[in-house]
């Protein structure tokens, strides 16, 4: 009997390391802004090779710096991404009432769209008809691709350093 | 006890007021919300084991504990990049834009070259600049990342080292949250605590205008900081030191900031409307740098960076 028992003790006890070792090197994180870089490594300097969407759920692994490694979305493989742009958080799209309730109840959820939001922005807008946005809204649309920031440090002869930044 | 302190206190103590006594214990251990929030559910928990409160009694003192210990903290990016438009637009009606295609494009491009270096390259809405068409010396960080820079500050940069300094002191700012925490207490609880505690999908009635008159409220709180009254000494030595580890990163030398500094020392008026008013002084800002080991230093930029800035701010 007690022979029998052993190899069942020591499958459970390998299932256990097993399954524990995989919750410690894998956490699903939020991506927590608009659109969140993925990058070949763990610098600003690596390469962008994908981006996540705002409430996206992705899996990290190892930390380097304030680098985390994720999956990178439909292509099999892992990039970086900068912690900034994920929270623990899962991050409810379009929340319902049950949500809401959730969200109040617990620190786990965050519910976009929610709090000040565009409906807010509005209302302000309509009070303060002298408060001008369309430079805000001009501004939002200068966008500097990674390509250009590459160039740019190259041809301003500038040496950035290396390592988890 | 502070309005808010009492308002907290008035909150948890009508839950918890139920199981009797417990209220006056209560507020003899008050030291702020946290403790509160902590002590507070401790609280129900014993009370419930006691037979004195439902579950569901507990799980609402636990879910309004919680909305009102919120801080600055709890604000997420999303409705950071609606605080940072507005308080833009704001400082945008005070301020005509120099509208300058090839200066504009060149600050956008170093500036988010340098906010890439950040410890906080990834903000809701991105990194955006700009440049205001004033003489005086001005420089504004709005939360979410976006930062004004006057022509009159940029005059004050000789070469492009320096005016990446400006730019990187004010991403210091955008990074840690000093815009944010210039809102008022009262207005994050109530706006947060309103959403979490709705219960409903929608925002709507008299508790939309409750949440507008919070959102206007963090609005002028930040405008009036950030234009009026400016940050504390020590907010603005984390900027600055937050700009040396950034410049440091992308390769430019600290000695632009001090360089910057230095003209600004000469230019800018004592009691004049500008970052006089709203700043620690240069020479106080370049002797809390050399404390920390920043030195002067020269700038030897190699002559195709100082063409291109001339060649994008010379007119400034």
């Amino acid at each position: 009997m007690r022979s029998m028992k052993t190899p069942f003790l020591i499958l459970m006890l390998i299932t256990a390391t097993a399954a524990t070792a995989f919750a410690v090197g894998r956490t699903l994180m939020s991506v927590q802004v608009r659109t969140g870089h993925v990058r070949s490594t763990p610098s600003f300097l690596g390469k962008v090779v994908g981006s996540l969407a705002y409430g996206d759920r992705v899996a990290t692994y190892e930390r380097q710096g304030p680098w985390s490694q994720v999956d990178l979305p439909g292509s099999g493989s892992k990039g970086w991404m900068h912690v900034s742009a994920l929270t623990k958080k899962r991050i409810v799209i379009n929340p319902d009432a049950a949500d809401v309730e959730r969200a109040a109840s617990g620190s786990e959820l965050a519910l976009a769209g929610k709090g000040f939001n565009n409906e807010v922005e509005k209302k302000y807008r309509a009070k303060h008809t002298d408060v001008d946005y369309a430079w805000v809204d001009r501004m939002e649309k200068m966008v500097v691709s990674p390509k250009n920031i590459k160039r740019f440090v190259q041809d301003g002869g500038l040496t950035p350093q290396g390592g988890a930044q | 006890m502070k309005n808010l302190d009492r308002r907290c206190f008035l909150v948890l103590a009508g839950r918890i007021g139920i199981v009797g006594g417990v209220a006056p214990a209560v507020s003899l251990v008050l030291s702020g919300c946290t403790t509160m929030e902590k002590f507070a559910v401790k609280a129900a928990e014993t009370s419930h084991k006691a037979g004195f409160l439902s579950e569901a009694g507990v799980a609402a003192v636990k879910r309004d504990a919680r909305a009102v210990s919120r801080t600055f903290e709890d604000i997420t990016p999303e409705q950071e990049y609606y605080i940072g438009r507005a308080v833009s637009a704001n400082i945008l009606t005070r301020f005509k834009p120099w509208n300058n295609k090839q200066a504009t494009r060149y600050v956008n491009v170093l500036g988010q070259t340098l906010a890439q270096a950040s410890d906080m390259p990834e903000t809701y809405g991105g990194y955006h600049f700009l440049i205001l068409d004033s003489e005086t010396i001005n420089a504004f960080a709005a939360p979410g990342g976006f930062v004004f820079v006057t022509r009159g500050m940029l005059q004050c940069c000789t070469h492009e080292d320096a005016a990446a300094a400006v730019l990187a002191h004010e991403i210091g700012h955008v990074q840690h949250k000093h815009g944010l925490q210039s809102i008022k207490k009262s207005r994050i609880t109530s706006a947060l605590t309103l959403v979490a505690l709705v219960g409903a999908s929608a925002v709507a009635g008299e508790q939309m205008g409750q949440l507008s008159s919070a959102f206007e409220g963090s609005i002028f709180d930040t405008t009036t900081a950030l234009i009026n009254k400016g940050y504390s000494r020590s907010f603005e030595r984390e900027a600055d030191q937050s700009a040396v580890t950034i410049l440091r990163r992308v390769g430019y030398s600290t000695g632009g900031l001090m360089d910057m500094l230095a003209v600004m020392q000469e230019r800018l008026k004592p009691g004049g409307p500008d970052f006089a008013k709203t700043h620690p002084s240069p020479a106080s800002r370049m002797s809390d740098l050399k404390k920390s080991g920043v030195g002067a230093g020269s700038v030897q930029a190699p002559k195709k960076r100082q063409a291109r800035f001339v060649r994008a701010l010379g007119k400034v």
